[in-house]
């Protein structure tokens, strides 16, 4: 059968045909696989004669006649549905070596009508079965792209005691290769980043996954953001496929005095709202993975009380209304000259983005926005939330609260042996609507039991009267948290011995000692802090559930 | 909601089985002790300790069972395992007890795979 290229361009398509012989010797034909193009004289010619053709009579300057031929087909007859030509069938010599009589002739353009609309439909079920296949490989595609991304954007943003951070990501329909991070640095500082990999889909997110690595490795370790960028193109720059490359800003916070060293790899200029109006703040530097050898100018900005920064992906700027018209980093400046900061700013921003692109819209690329808040009193450290318990919390909790907490509970317990059991107990009441797998919920259980201990037992000495208080919060569904706080005074918490089993049957260590270490195992993080009279242990467990595609932190 | 500790001792063959029933926590190390010389002076090779009636190890327990490995160790004694949970599993995994400590499904797998020559490898 001759595949007919109905509605294709005119490109030709290739087909194979193939002689062979029949078990009584005889010769016979098959041709399978054998596409004509639109633009053949023979396509002309059979739409505007109706019956079988012999290809002998013919005189066509025609590539697939000569094809035809060659494999030794004699007779055409079009395959004709609903007026549309859809394939030819080809004969080969009569078996018994005589010409087609008139009889067989009529019988087989008879035959044709019914097979004709047949052959359509068959053709209609392969098309829709091709594009299924199609369909399916991308959106399989786009799962995994989706999760590459998300498993490297942060789970919650960093608590700096005086600064409020906000965060939004949306990835495009196709997934672009835009990242952000934060990363804890020596000395309080903070690194922030965002990014840009050109291309789309799973190469830009495995390229986005290799440089947030490569920054997530070497940004504490070297001094200065031009130094993690250069270290970033050279490991980069022998790797990265050749049509692709990544536009990144780092740069260093000081929180406690506002100083944001910077270095920039092409990436789009941040914005500094002094309360007066919005600058850019630049640094030159070629992007990521495109030269060898790159070195990148760095330059400092001072945020002041009162003031912050934004920094963005060009997903906003380079959006497109009907008209094409680029909503362009003028107006998106004009918007942060405005004077909101976090996440009104970022609500702001993206509402008039809306608005200029209409509902209909559907998003081009990745957006990606963070904000940097500085109070207007200052402060200063990079601390773990629980480093800044606000006793008297709106909600009652204790700590600041994560965006989107929910407080699932909220006790205190008297320091009495046992409790501990009791307030594994109450944390497990108070997960039971989330429906967790048992598996982790016994890691709950065991990492909230022990915690409650230590702080029982450690912090209030077994001081019946000190109250240990447990928060249980879910964070968007895809966080638990747990705080345990004790209230055994200012003393600070000791480093606590890796337990050695080897050292402990050979009596060099006591048998005791394994409660932080199980807690750090059954958490998926942890982290310690004091205030005041407060020591807070802190466990987050991942929930792995709900995440959206849209990421806001 | 807390189930006191207690443990009971049986004897099959080499073996010493220690039952051991309720939460393994501080309060446990009494009785734990008080069983372990039983099973010493019984002077059996093999000891077995049957988790089945336990619901509850913290750390203060597992500290308990590393004390009865280093006694059975310093005694040449095998200590074997059976009918821990999942999780409990995974804990003395993590907290390599089951580096000392064969771990059986059940009492039956236990003695089968227990005789003196076999747990000593193992030890």
């Amino acid at each position: 059968m001759t595949r007919w290229a109905r509605k294709r361009p005119t490109r030709a398509h290739h087909g194979r045909a193939a002689k062979a012989e029949d078990q009584d010797g005889g010769s016979f034909v098959t041709v399978t696989d054998f596409d004509i193009s639109p633009s053949d004289p023979l396509v002309a010619y059979v739409q505007s004669n109706s019956g079988a053709v012999r290809l002998s009579s013919l005189e066509l300057d025609s590539p697939t006649v000569e094809a035809l031929k060659g494999a030794g087909i004699e007779l055409v007859i079009p395959l004709i549905s609903h007026g549309d030509l859809v394939g030819l069938l080809n004969l080969g010599p009569h078996r018994s070596g005589r010409e087609y009589s008139s009889d067989e002739r009529k019988l087989l353009d008879d035959l044709v009508g019914y097979v004709g609309p047949a052959v359509r439909v068959a053709q209609l079920v392969r098309q829709q079965e091709e594009e299924m296949r199609t369909r399916g490989r991308l959106e399989q595609e786009l799962r995994v792209a989706q999760l590459i991304q998300q498993q490297f954007l942060p789970k919650e943003l960093p608590h700096l005691p005086g600064w409020d951070i906000a965060a939004f990501y949306r990835p495009a329909q196709a997934v672009g290769g835009d990242f952000y991070d934060f990363i804890e640095l020596p000395d309080g500082k903070m690194g922030v980043v965002v990014g840009d990999v050109t291309d789309k889909g799973v190469p830009a997110a495995l390229v986005m996954a290799t440089t947030h690595s490569i920054l997530r490795s070497d940004a504490p370790r070297l001094v200065t953001p031009s130094a993690v960028l250069e270290r970033a193109n050279d490991l980069l720059v022998s790797d990265i496929p050749a049509h692709m490359f990544v536009t990144c800003l780092y740069g260093v916070l000081d929180p406690a005095n506002g100083t944001l060293t910077f270095a920039n790899a092409g990436h789009n200029l941040p914005y500094l709202n002094t309360g007066d109006e919005a600058v850019e703040i630049r640094a030159t530097g070629m992007p990521l993975g495109l030269m060898a050898g790159s070195r990148y100018e760095e330059r400092e900005a001072s945020v002041a009380p009162g003031q912050s920064l934004l920094l963005h992906s060009d997903g906003i700027a380079e959006a497109h209304n009907d008209d094409r018209e680029m909503f362009g980093f003028p107006r998106l400046r004009s918007i942060v000259a405005g004077g909101l900061e976090g996440n009104e700013l970022i609500d702001d921003i993206l509402s008039e983005l809306d608005q200029f692109t209409g509902a209909e819209w559907e998003q081009e690329d990745d957006i990606t926005l963070v904000s940097l808040c500085r109070g207007a009193g200052g402060s200063a450290g990079f601390g773990s939330p629980p480093g800044e318990i606000e006793k008297s919390a709106p909600d009652g909790s204790h700590g600041q609260l994560p965006r989107d907490a929910v407080v699932l509970a909220d006790f205190e317990l008297e320091s009495l042996p046992g409790n501990e059991r009791a307030a594994m107990e109450r944390v497990v009441e108070a997960v039971r609507e989330l429906d967790l797998p048992s598996r982790q919920l016994d890691r709950i259980k065991t990492a909230v039991s022990e915690a409650t201990m230590n702080a029982i037992e450690h912090g209030n000495e077994n001081r019946p009267h000190l109250p240990v208080r447990v928060s249980v919060l879910s964070i968007s569904d895809n966080e638990l948290l747990v705080r345990v706080t004790d209230s055994g005074g200012d003393r600070p918490i000791p480093e606590a011995e890796t337990p050695d089993i080897d050292a402990k049957l050979a009596g060099e260590q006591s048998p005791r000692g394994w409660g932080l270490f199980l807690i750090r195992n059954m958490v998926d993080d942890m982290r310690l802090s004091s205030e005041g009279t407060h020591h807070t242990i802190e466990l987050a467990f991942n929930l792995r559930k709900g995440h959206g595609d849209e990421h806001r932190i | 909601m807390n189930t006191a500790f207690d443990t009971h001792v049986r004897l099959r063959d080499d073996v010493a089985i220690m039952d051991l029933i309720g939460e393994i926590n501080s309060g446990a190390g009494d009785r734990l002790e008080a069983a372990y010389s039983e099973v010493k002076r019984d002077d059996k090779p093999v000891v077995l300790l049957n988790f089945k009636g336990v619901d509850y190890i913290n750390s203060s327990g597992i500290a308990l069972i590393v004390t009865l490995l280093a006694r059975a160790r310093n005694d040449d004694r095998a200590v074997l395992s059976c009918n821990l949970s999942d999780h409990y599993k995974e804990i003395f995994a993590i907290t390599r007890v089951t580096d000392f400590m064969t771990v059986y499904p059940d009492e039956s797998a236990a003695l089968a795979g227990s005789r003196p020559d076999e747990a000593s490898q193992r030890r």
